[in-house]
């Protein structure tokens, strides 16, 4: 569920981007600090959380697998 | 570094900026962004209108002005001034210090000790330090702080790092001996290894500037930018601030046995409004307590937003607060500050 949510927010946020369940969205140069910045906004309003501002680091936002860490982590239920 | 006050007090604050506006929505084509990028990274960051300085205004001018409205207005005395700190990283000249130009233009008396400080985000607070150890001498009753930066000529208007949010600005800060007691507290701390997070690269001794750095180059983010503009890791800077001032912030509190309730404002510097909501967020204080409205309204003028965020979101004030300052930046720096705020003699902002 927590996955499915962040790759439909992934894919609203940058449609353009091929294959996103198995890019290194950050290394690959898919996505910058501005994508993080909205990724945050929206994933901090559907899943009602605070993501800490420390954990906003480019690892953290690399893979899918990262993000849902990075939610479940910040309390993603 | 920490650092301890007495019987000191800000007794009044002018900002000065541009009356040149510059809309977000008028540049959006310079930055990349899509269109549903650009709507959403103006209500994010607070991308929305920025005052500029027309072409050849420079730190100084801003500063004149604002120190002749002062005089005008039956505000600050000439001989009265017994002290001048310039802080900026625009200054008129590499060499002489733009406080000696400004203290010839102003007329002050021989006897005013004039000073340059290079700081930034930061500079703010280092200048308030500075005036304090000032007036531990029995010689300074007196000091005006100037804060400055005109700094847009040097920023790159299709670098979305820093173009949407950069403004030019200058505020008056007056700091006299006081009779009250209570105590002023502060925290600075420098990273120096980390310092080129933001720079200019050309321009100064190390690389000056040349054709060759005026050669605008893309970046992997599609920026355009030369040796000669201001660079700025952003992601770095992020970090930084998120990670090194919420745990200021709080050993600074908890020095004097202070909790987010005995502050009446949090008065932090404005990079834009992503970045303070966080940090409100961190910190588990309201947004109301830790205004974010400035880059809004005025763009990020580096030293600058604080005073502005005081004259802006203060000017009503009635009463003594308790207020956290704390600015964040270039150098890297970080500082914080607590201390009473009394109701000032003047607190305005006015358009060059």
């Amino acid at each position: 569920m927590i996955r499915e949510k962040v790759l439909e927010i992934l894919m609203e946020n940058r449609p353009d981007i091929e294959n996103i369940e198995n890019a290194e969205l950050v290394n690959d140069g898919l996505l910058d600090s501005f994508d993080i910045v909205t990724l945050v906004t929206d994933l901090d309003k559907a899943f009602e959380i605070n993501i800490d501002g420390a954990d906003i680091t480019p690892e953290n936002f690399n893979t899918v697998d990262s993000i849902v860490e990075l939610v479940k982590k910040n309390g993603a239920k | 570094m920490h650092f301890e006050f007495k019987n000191k007090k800000i007794t009044g604050i002018l900002t000065i900026v541009p009356k040149n506006t510059v809309k977000f929505d008028d540049e959006i084509e310079n930055y990349n962004f899509t269109a549903k990028q650009s709507m959403k990274l103006k209500l994010v960051m607070g991308y929305d209108e920025r005052r500029v300085a027309t072409t050849g205004v420079c730190s100084s001018d801003l500063c004149e002005y604002g120190m002749n409205y002062l005089f005008d207005n039956n505000l600050l005395k000439k001989d009265e001034v017994d002290a001048l700190i310039m802080v900026t990283q625009s200054p008129d000249y590499f060499m002489p210090a733009t406080s000696c130009i400004l203290h010839g233009k102003l007329g002050l008396k021989k006897e005013t000790y004039c000073i340059d400080i290079n700081q930034g985000c930061a500079g703010f607070i280092i200048g308030l330090i500075q005036a304090f150890m000032l007036l531990e001498q029995d010689t300074i009753n007196k000091v005006v702080l100037l804060n400055a930066d005109v700094l847009s000529p040097k920023i790159s208007k299709k670098d979305r790092n820093s173009a949407p949010l950069a403004g030019d600005a200058a505020s008056v800060t007056i700091i006299e001996k006081s009779e009250e007691s209570s105590k002023i507290i502060a925290d600075v701390n420098f990273d120096g290894s980390n310092a080129l997070c933001l720079n200019i690269p050309a321009g100064g001794f190390r690389i000056p500037s040349t054709s060759e750095t005026a050669i605008m180059k893309e970046d992997e983010a599609g920026n355009l930018r030369s040796l000669d503009n201001l660079v700025m890791k952003g992601d770095d800077v992020f970090n930084f601030v998120l990670n090194k001032v919420p745990e200021q912030i709080e050993n600074l509190l908890h020095s004097e046995n202070l909790s987010n309730d005995d502050i009446d404002y949090f008065i932090c510097h404005q990079p834009n409004r992503f970045m303070l909501q966080k940090l409100a967020d961190k910190l588990g204080v309201s947004y109301d307590k830790l205004p974010n409205n400035i880059v809004e309204h005025f763009g990020n003028a580096s030293g600058v937003t604080i005073p502005t965020n005081i004259s802006f979101n203060l000017k009503e004030q009635d009463r003594k607060l308790k207020v956290c300052l704390s600015g964040f930046g270039v150098g890297l720096t970080w500082a914080s500050m607590i201390l009473d705020l009394d109701v000032l003699k003047f607190n305005k902002l006015i358009e060059f």
